[in-house]
């Protein structure tokens, strides 16, 4: 076991790492506008002296790697700067908002995860037939379908006629039931978006399996087939379909940008959309690290656990 | 109503299967000889793919002959319903929505396959040149993605938005600057096994140049997986281009598109009005037709044989 958790040690320092850069990247994105952002931001028509004040306050009058540095210690203690468009410090912004995000990411994640499993182990084990067929299609169909086009589709069957709401319009005092009813819509939207890829990715790997020959064994001794999946072949296929759960949950984070704004929907997706009109930089850069950040995180998770239940890892010759 | 959507799907699959099957007559019986044998060999959905291109090229280049009106012209009431003047009714300015329909095909699918174009070329030279010439280079160029890659590309494309601003030629830099970067990962992978091989290396004893070597040398070997690539990538960037313009930052008005249509009269459907769901049924259907072409070439290319 010893090797494995060095292995974990560099898998995590890697992560942390790739956080780094990652931030590094998201502040010199500001600095990759040429000319003046003070001037570009404020427009043609700011007076030199507005132009001045707007650049102190962004901090301009300094050296670019002074601004990294304050901006990341800035980050460290959670200060995030102020708002360009309301003046308000951008942590008190996101606070209100991260929540809900998590809640409806975790949300559309519990109905997604049990249901991509179970269909792609169901149409490994009946691969080739009508049902594996058309759960393909209707796989791709999902893949190639805009986000708003199923978020849509689902407001005109089921909003429309009035079963769910089409707004999910929660604050801190709606109570859970009411809030899984409301946001009920903007979940399933997701979990359709994410379902297609991890069953897709699921039947993939076990099927890959299937061909190996200490399968082939098992299935000579007389097991039945789904005996023959659920002990011999998911748990070789237990590192991938986590891989793959991981990603999709990192796609699960754009989407969910979409999916906010579909259904008026309080999270941090809205607000970065919103400040991308009002070039509000400082709650982008934000939001853009907050999201980075999850999904390196959920990565970082999936490498772990791949190897935490890779049989052959625990197990070293 | 339920029940005459479902009557109306079942016969638009019906019609999708005729046509396509009548397709891959007119296309086997006049295209010339490997092509035709290829044509008569294809799925019914690769040929479903090939002409829903056709004539998604066909509206975009004779946009001004089929639309009835001009797609920015106000033409009458907000919101009026489908009748013969209009027949798909008009937008929540009174601009026909035939016409902007028909309009959205030439700016949506362009803008998209422009930003694929450069995309694709920016990566896929990256990416040869880095399996080529090897060493710190690739190591560098690599790490850099490697990074790059872990952003959403979507909450990326907000960001660098928020930062230059929104026009349509920012737009279509910022998407292929993100897009270039999976491709340059595809090409890389694809090139680091033809470099291997033992032609490329008496090609460089020759003291071919660099040049030479990846266009003449690598690039023939890796065309294959580079189209079917190419023909993803612009399913991804046409997704991505509509979301950001669905969001109201990418292609802004009054161009008429798809993603920013479906925007302006997304409250029709909340009285059950379908009529904003065309404009996104459009895009679902020319990323569907895609994904089916993609999927036989690499069929085709993987050598599999039912």
């Amino acid at each position: 076991m010893e090797r494995l958790s060095v292995i974990i040690a560099k898998r995590l320092a890697l992560g942390i790492l790739t956080l780094f850069v990652i931030s590094l990247i998201i502040f010199s994105a500001t600095e990759m506008l040429p000319g003046d952002i003070a001037q570009t931001v404020l427009g043609q028509s700011a007076t030199p002296d507005t132009v001045a004040a707007f650049r102190r306050e962004l901090g301009l009058d300094q050296s670019a790697p002074t601004r990294y540095l304050n901006w990341l210690t800035g980050v460290a203690h959670g200060d995030l700067g102020m708002s360009l468009a309301n003046r308000r410090p951008v942590s008190e912004l996101i606070a209100s908002r991260v929540g809900n995000t998590i809640f409806l990411s975790a949300y559309a994640a519990a109905i997604a995860v049990p249901l991509s499993l179970i269909l792609g182990i169901l149409s490994a084990l009946y691969r080739n037939t009508t049902f594996d067929r058309s759960v393909n299609v209707a796989a791709l169909a999902a893949i190639s379908f805009p986000e708003f086009f199923v978020a849509y589709i689902l407001v005109f069957f089921l909003a429309q006629t009035g079963y769910f709401p089409s707004m999910a319009n929660v604050d801190a005092n709606t109570a859970f039931g009411e809030k899984l009813y409301k946001t009920f819509l903007p979940a399933l939207t997701l979990t359709l978006v994410v379902t297609a890829h991890m069953m897709r990715m699921t039947r993939a790997s076990i099927i890959n399996l299937l061909a190996l020959p200490y399968i082939e064994m098992a299935r000579l001794k007389g097991m039945s087939p789904l005996r023959v999946i659920v002990y011999h072949a998911v748990p070789n296929a237990l590192a991938p379909i986590i891989t793959v759960i991981a990603l999709n949950l990192g796609w699960l984070i754009a989407g969910v940008v979409v999916v906010e704004v579909v259904f008026v929907y309080p999270g941090l997706g809205q607000l970065m959309v919103d400040s991308v009109s009002k070039r509000d930089l400082p709650v982008a850069q934000a939001v853009a690290l907050l999201f980075a950040a999850a999904y390196v995180l959920l990565n970082l998770l999936a490498d772990v656990l791949g190897m935490i239940t890779n049989p052959g890892l625990s197990h070293p010759k | 109503m339920t029940t005459v959507l479902i009557l109306y799907a079942a016969l638009s699959i019906a019609a999708a299967i005729c046509a396509s099957w009548l397709f891959r007559r007119v296309l086997v019986r006049f295209s010339p000889g490997n092509l035709s044998e290829e044509f008569a060999t294809a799925p019914l959905s690769a040929c479903f793919g090939m002409l829903v291109i056709l004539i998604y090229v066909l509206v975009a280049a004779l946009a001004p002959l089929l639309a009835p009106y001009e797609p920015d012209h106000i033409v009458g009431g907000e919101f009026l319903p489908w009748s013969t003047m209009h027949l798909l009714g008009t937008d929540n300015l009174g601009r026909d929505m035939l016409s902007r329909l028909v309009y959205g095909a030439r700016n949506t699918v362009s803008i998209a396959f422009l930003s694929t174009a450069i995309a694709f070329i920016a990566g896929t030279s990256l990416g040869l040149l880095a399996a080529t010439v090897g060493g710190w280079l690739d190591q560098a160029l690599s790490r850099f993605i490697d990074v790059i890659i872990t952003i959403p590309g979507l909450v990326f494309s907000l960001l660098l938005l928020t930062v230059f601003g929104t026009s349509i030629s920012i737009l279509i830099l910022v998407i292929a600057v993100i897009d270039s970067s999976r491709v340059f990962r595809l090409a890389r992978a694809v090139a680091i096994d033809v470099v291997a091989m033992d032609y490329i290396e008496a090609a460089r004893l020759r003291g071919e140049t660099l040049w030479r070597l990846i266009t003449r040398e690598i690039l023939p070997n890796a065309t294959a997986p580079l189209v079917a690539e190419f023909g993803l990538r612009f399913c991804f960037v046409f997704l991505a281009i509509s979301a950001l313009s669905f969001l109201g930052v990418g292609i802004q008005p009054p161009t008429a598109d798809w993603g920013s249509m479906v925007r302006e009269n997304a409250a029709l459907i909340t009285f059950g009005d379908i009529t904003p769901l065309l404009p996104a049924g459009c895009i679902a259907v020319l990323t569907v037709a895609v994904n089916f072409v993609v999927d036989w070439m690499l069929h085709r290319a993987s050598g599999l044989k039912e």
